[in-house]
């Protein structure tokens, strides 16, 4: 158990989850005019189009801009780092970066990143991210 | 719009600001709405047009005694009273009401009487940033300003000089809750909250509330104060997740709410006599002086670092002290307009001689809303 706040999936997120509880960082693409976007939705910000797919991304990414929470949150022991994430598929979200020091020594903006996951109940499975390996 | 088709002829904040455990938020809304009427000389009769934000506007009318041919709970964060100015215009110019009150009340520290959520709650929060260990605005309003400094230059010194430059503002408030001096290695020493933003940079949480009373300007000399018109306006939103913020050194919002605003005011900031520009941390005035249009990309920082928003500078900026020093409920906004407002009275506090159009630039949420006022005291 975890007093982690715990996102709850709505049917226009649940491919999203899914994914992560199966090891996937699924994004979503319009098939009409190729734009990858998220947050989820079942239709294309770009265009408008419903003709979407989801698929799988290559969980590689960019470290584009974070904080380090020096306060706290629930369940979480600071300091931690908030980061966003620039996925190489163009796309931006939220993350925090693990396996790594949570210090600006380490913390290097534009440093290669990639997808790993942090099961934090049953159902929930959350994408996280860290330094790329090689790096 | 048409400029100056509207007057501000009522404001007023909460008799008390700060720390004010014995009164709820309803009260704070209209303990301001009943100075504010004073202050233009009309009752709850006189009203028949209410907006809030953050608590249901039929509460508000109710508990006052309204009863409303006008209402808007636009409720997207501390701009949202910048917003409710622009949809007064609109209604009042339309005759859909003829004497529009706006209240703001949040018991911030105290949490007296408190709601659970001032804004609208979102899915995108829920799912996609909650659960990442974000908490309270310090770690997430702050997320694109190591961006900000690795592409423009800002530097966490010139970050430190707003909070810098803000407090001798403060200084001439006697209602500021901190007045005395700081210095940039007082900023650099405080506290460190959400790295590289520390305590200093970071907005105070305090108990409050203001109320603005809004009529056609062709009524406004029938009050007792100097009117104050509403010449611009402009609104927009972007994002309710910081994170889908599409430029994370500029603010769309700040971008599309300044220039319909300075548009449909038909002025250039070289008219700009007096500015306030919502600081719930350091870096808002750095973002709002660049999307505004008053200085170029990255030059924000070194413009205030070289005095030129301080007492006596070129372009008096956050002249209360701002969120950093003045008050900050939570939904600060509010005060900024208040002070745009006593500027254009000629009765702040830290008066700019001869100010004759103030700009008062809100943010609402993360970077997720903004709203614009242009006030003039010339009609
Ligand atoms: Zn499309």
């Amino acid at each position: 158990m975890t007093d982690r706040f715990v996102p709850k999936p709505t049917p226009e997120t649940r491919h999203y989850w899914d994914g992560a509880k199966a090891g996937e960082l699924r994004l979503q693409r319009c098939t009409a005019c190729q734009q990858t976007y998220f947050p989820p939705r079942p239709f294309c910000p770009e265009c408008g189009s419903r003709s979407v797919a989801v698929y799988t991304a290559s969980g590689n990414g960019t470290l584009y801009s974070y904080i380090i929470n020096n306060i706290g949150a629930p369940g979480r022991e600071p300091p931690f780092a908030v980061a966003i994430v620039e996925l190489e598929e163009g796309p931006r979200l939220m993350s925090n970066i693990v396996e790594c020091d949570q210090t600006p020594e380490a913390l290097v903006l534009d440093m290669p990143l990639e997808v790993t996951f942090e099961v934090l109940t049953d159902e929930i499975t959350l994408p996280q991210f860290k330094p790329a390996k090689g790096a | 719009m048409t400029p100056n088709s509207v007057a501000i002829v009522g404001a007023a904040e909460t008799t008390n600001l700060g720390k004010l455990p014995d009164m709820g938020q309803v009260m704070l809304h209209a303990d301001a709405a009943l100075n504010a009427m004073k202050d233009a000389g009309l009752t709850a009769k006189d009203i028949d047009g209410v907006a809030t934000a953050g608590h249901n506007p039929a509460e508000l009318a109710h508990y006052l005694g309204i009863t409303p041919t006008w209402a808007d709970g636009t409720s997207v964060g501390g701009c949202s009273y910048m917003i409710h100015i622009r949809h007064a215009v609109a209604a009042l110019e339309s005759g859909l009401c003829n004497t529009v009150l706006i209240t703001h009340g949040e018991s911030g520290r105290s949490r007296a009487g408190a709601l659970a959520s001032p804004v609208f709650a979102n899915h995108y929060d829920q799912q996609f940033e909650l659960p990442y260990g974000v908490s309270i605005a310090p770690t997430r309003f702050t997320l694109p300003v190591m961006r900000m400094m690795k592409d423009t230059g800002l530097t966490v010194e010139q970050l430190a000089m707003v909070a810098v430059v803000q407090r001798e503002w403060a200084a001439f408030h006697p209602r500021a809750s901190y007045r005395d001096p700081i210095t940039v290695d007082d900023v650099m020493n405080s506290k460190m909250i959400a790295y590289p933003f520390r305590k200093l940079m970071c907005c105070l949480v305090t108990d409050g509330g203001g109320a603005l009373i809004l009529t056609r300007a062709d009524r406004a000399m029938d009050f007792p104060t100097k009117p104050v018109y509403v010449r611009g306006v402009g609104e927009s939103l972007e994002s309710p997740a910081i994170s889908q913020m599409a430029d994370m050194t500029s603010s769309r919002a700040f971008r599309t709410s300044g220039k319909l605003a300075f548009d449909s005011a038909g002025i250039s900031h070289a008219d700009v006599d007096h500015l306030m520009i919502y600081d719930a941390f350091a870096h808002l005035p750095i973002y709002g002086l660049e999307d505004l249009g008053f200085v170029g990309r990255g030059e924000a920082g070194p413009f205030i670092a070289e005095g030129n928003t301080r007492p006596g500078g070129k372009l008096p900026l956050n002249t209360n002290g701002g969120g950093l020093s003045y008050m900050h409920s939570g939904m600060y906004g509010m005060y900024a307009l208040q002070e745009s407002v006593r500027q254009m009275r000629g009765i702040s506090p830290a008066q700019v001689d001869g100010a004759e159009i103030s700009v008062c630039h809100g943010v609402g949420g993360m970077f997720t809303a903004s709203g614009t006022v242009v006030m003039t005291n010339v009609a």
